[in-house]
């Protein structure tokens, strides 16, 4: 064993190209790979700052590899590919991973954190401002001897002024020791030029601009409670907008042992009593009792849900009428996308790779104004075009009455709207079928259409039997890259038609006649009032599925991949 | 189809002396059909050019080209009176986020088609068909991921998070390998291996070889691959719309789409002047280099 990996390294030494080192490139090295750890020990400071141990080890681990593949010698394939993979691994590997898992779990607009996020949203949000209350106009900043946030309060009863701090109770600011702002102490004065001041800074106290704060200081500050009776911690001053703090009663109070939430007030909807208990449920609420047919508290969290969502996309009655249509679409208009403008770009091509046509480059040159004119653009441009009632297309084309209610609806009919799209997407991909096709023609060698020409083939023969074969061979690649595009071609579809129009009452899923599975499963991330990304992801690996395993059968059969040994 | 045969006997000023059908059948019925389809393809154009100078025109209502031409819109567009409309800032915007995103991406894919292209590994060929594979992932599938990763970064580093320029420029850079890698190792297949090591027996240190002479030899082919990026990153709709929300950050086409996204005050010549303003230089560039786009596009796949 040990004698054969000496072999292997005594071999490997041989091949291996031994590079000469200069010293300007050491110099860059250096100097590079200095500014790079810099930056992450910056990095890293900032996250231990904020309690994030697991994430400042993470960056610590990656600077280390970084380091690691730049000053040892050799490995020279590493030090050309980690740019590129690291980007490739935050974005687009760990996007892979995460749709991946996402569709294992409930995660959607209810369930979009950790328990402790619903915890502290539900905490943030179970209160009510005391009637009649006393509110304080606020200024955010921070305590000057322990840095922890605080705010600067003013009375709008009798403009005394305080510092707060979150489970403690307020400490009134003595006269001149506070600098007053422009601001009324009264929020709601209405007479702003002889109010009482409110306060702007204290001794003691640091403010802080609101737009410098980030999202996880604002948390905090939103969270925060100022204890008003140290006996009734249901109690307290808050602020919601970092504007004004009022008084508030808490609705429901939390048990830190139990991790339980007990209802200190009937709800005003009727749906628990004072009293009830909230715990948690394994469908990611808290329900009373615990049991899911009871009623839940509005936050909850991301909870795995096994196989849920894949059952749901397979088995819903609700979704399979509609997801059968949008599949056979979306094949259909991925075929004759890539169909189409193949065949009217190397029908271009053909027309103009003739030597004695003039002005080619004329006409080139307006033939791909469609490709290097922004795509999202022409598709506004043609959403105007297509109109109905005032639209180009209709009015002077087709010679219809503006606002005639028998024009034809391009964009509001599934018929029409079908073509509309189809006929939109051959103008925009048309030009690049032209091109390719153009550049594959001149790499056919003359000679072989030539020995055709001469052994008796007629021109109709030569192109069937000679360059289509040959064209095909070359630009197969660029079809299957073409067909995948266009079979989750977004943008498209939804500036031209948002997949309307509308099947509405069909079904409880939002779903139009244009939609693709790409816009399909957008609607039901982004769209509408229940965001279900769970059921999104698992679209979204299928598809992923789908496509990938459709592009390497057909790059396995136009054995373009096989050049790469 | 009519006026378009009458306008025929212009181009045929020089074959005079040749019969007209002859002629006709040999590059004539190329000309008719070649101009037929330049009026497909420039019509929306012309369309969208025509609007942007009509003034105070509703793109729904426009029945004659070039009714009427004026530079009203346009000077709206840039004195942004009401102040919601930043067009200039915007147009900044994308061509700061555009150059940045297509010089880094392919920068970054030229460094892995390199190695892919002049060195063996293992994992070589797993890694170029994983590359393949993963740009058929669109990002928009991804899009719930992105989002939720770039509000935990900006949590930590708000410069980098949502409503970040630099956090979509890196989103952009992570479709980079993906994207561009297997066109660029097409083209480096196409230059010689003698060329190195010529240069390496001369003394250059590997860097040297890739940055002054790989590099330089498919520079057209670079530009050309930079030039897409560039329209790429600048059409981008999707990703734009959902990582940034500030008017001052928008991007081109963010931004233009707020003029017409309000159904009662739809400002289309407001946004054909802007249309037109954000495609000019693209359009100009990609004319310019239109001799090597064609190479660019199919090198990878034909291999030269």
């Amino acid at each position: 064993m040990a004698a054969k990996k000496q072999v292997e390294k005594t071999k490997e030494k041989k091949v291996k190209p031994v590079y000469p080192v200069s010293l300007s490139g050491i110099i860059w090295k250096i100097a590079t790979l200095g500014l790079v750890d810099a930056v992450v020990l910056f990095m890293i400071m900032v996250m231990v700052a904020q309690e994030r141990i697991t994430e400042s080890v993470v960056a610590a681990i990656v600077a280390g590899i970084i380091n690691w593949i730049y000053l040892r010698r050799g490995g020279l394939p590493a030090k050309y590919l980690a740019p590129g993979v690291l980007f490739l691994i935050v974005f687009q590997v760990y996007v892979l991973v995460f749709s991946g898992y996402t569709a294992f779990t409930n995660y959607g607009s209810a369930h979009n954190g950790d328990q402790n996020l619903a915890i502290q949203t539900i905490k943030n949000a179970a209160y009510r401002v005391v009637d009649g209350g006393e509110d304080f106009v606020v200024v955010p900043g921070t305590d000057n001897k322990d840095g922890k946030p605080a705010l600067l309060l003013t009375s709008n009863v009798d403009n005394k002024v305080y510092i707060g701090k979150d489970g403690q109770q307020k400490i009134e600011v003595p006269e001149g020791k506070f600098t007053l702002s422009a601001n009324c102490a009264d929020p709601y004065a209405e007479d702003t030029t002889t109010c009482a001041h409110a306060a702007k800074t204290a001794v003691g106290f640091t403010p802080v601009k609101i737009s410098d704060l980030t999202p996880y200081q604002i948390r905090k500050y939103y969270s925060l409670r100022v204890v008003i009776d140290p006996k009734d911690d249901t109690l307290g001053i808050k602020t919601a907008d970092l504007a004004i703090a009022s008084e508030i009663q808490a609705t429901l109070s939390f048990d830190e042992k139990t991790k339980f939430f007990t209802a200190l007030e009937d709800d005003e909807n009727g749906k628990f009593v004072k009293g009830d208990v909230f715990k948690p449920a394994e469908n990611g609420y808290y329900h009373v009792d615990g049991k899911i047919k009871n009623a839940h508290l509005d936050a909850g969290w991301r909870v795995e849900v096994g196989l849920k969502n894949f059952v749901t996309i397979f088995t819903d009655e609700q979704l399979r009428a509609p997801l059968f249509k949008v599949i056979i679409w979306t094949f259909v208009f991925a075929f004759a996308t890539v169909g189409s403008t193949f065949l009217v770009g190397m029908a271009i091509a053909f027309l103009f790779n003739h030597e004695k046509l003039k002005g080619k480059r004329f006409y080139r040159s307006i033939m791909i104004l469609p490709y290097a004119f922004p795509a999202f653009l022409s598709a506004y441009v043609w959403v105007g075009l297509l109109n109905k009632e005032h639209g180009f297309v209709n009015t002077v084309l087709l010679g219809q009455p503006a606002d005639g209610d028998n024009n034809i609806g391009w964009l509001t009919e599934e018929g029409p709207a079908r073509w509309a799209v189809l006929l939109v997407n051959l103008w925009l991909g048309f030009p690049y079928m032209f091109l390719i096709v153009t550049g594959a023609l001149q790499s056919i060698p003359g000679e072989l259409t030539e020995a055709a020409r001469i052994d008796g083939a007629s021109p109709w023969q030569s192109f069937r039997l000679i360059k289509l074969p040959l064209l095909l061979v070359s630009i197969a690649p660029l079809l299957i890259s073409s067909f995948a595009f266009n079979f989750n071609n977004f943008t498209i579809i939804y500036l031209l038609t948002k997949g309307g129009p509308n099947d509405s009452g069909v079904t409880d899923y939002d779903v139009g006649g244009t939609d693709i599975l790409i816009t399909f499963v957008y609607k039901i991330a982004f769209s509408g009032t229940g965001q279900n990304y769970g059921l999104a992801s698992a679209f979204s690996i299928l598809i992923f599925l789908v496509i990938g395993t459709l592009s390497l059968i057909s790059f396995r059969r136009t054995r373009t991949l096989e050049d790469i040994n | 189809m009519a006026d378009i045969a009458a306008k025929i006997p212009n181009f045929k000023t020089n074959v005079r002396r040749r019969s007209f059908l002859k002629w006709l059948f040999t590059t004539g019925w190329r000309h008719v059909l070649g101009l037929a389809i330049c009026v497909y393809a420039i019509f929306p154009i012309l369309y969208i050019l025509s609007t942007s100078l009509y003034p105070n025109n509703d793109i729904n209502n426009t029945t004659t080209l070039f009714a009427d031409v004026s530079w009203d819109n346009y000077d709206a567009l840039l004195a942004n009176e009401d102040g919601n409309r930043p067009f200039l800032t915007w147009y900044a915007n994308t061509v700061i986020i555009g150059l940045l995103t297509s010089v880094g991406s392919v920068f970054l894919s030229a460094l892995a088609a390199y190695s892919f292209s002049r060195l063996r590994f293992r994992g070589r060929r797993g890694g170029l068909m994983s590359l393949i594979l993963m740009q058929m992932f669109p990002s928009i599938l991804g899009l719930v991921a992105i989002f939720s990763l770039m509000s935990d970064i900006g949590q930590v580093f708000p410069q980098l998070g949502l409503n970040s320029q630099l956090g979509l420029v890196m989103v952009y850079m992570g479709g980079a390998l993906g994207g561009g890698t297997y066109l660029m190792y097409g083209f480096f297949n196409t230059v010689p291996k003698e060329i190195d090591e010529a240069a390496k027996i001369d003394g250059a240190s590997h860097a040297r070889i890739f940055f002054t002479i790989t590099l330089r030899l498919v520079a057209p082919v670079l530009a050309v691959q930079m030039l897409l990026s560039y329209i790429g990153v600048t059409s981008d709709y999707v990703l734009a719309s959902i990582l940034l929300s500030d008017p001052e950050k928008l991007t081109l086409a963010t931004g233009l789409q707020t003029l017409i996204n309000d159904p009662y005050s739809k400002d289309w010549s407001m946004f054909t002047a802007g249309a037109i303003l954000s495609a000019l230089p693209t359009v100009i560039i990609f004319l310019i280099l239109q001799r090597y786009i064609t190479s660019g596009l199919t090198a990878g796949a034909t291999k030269g």
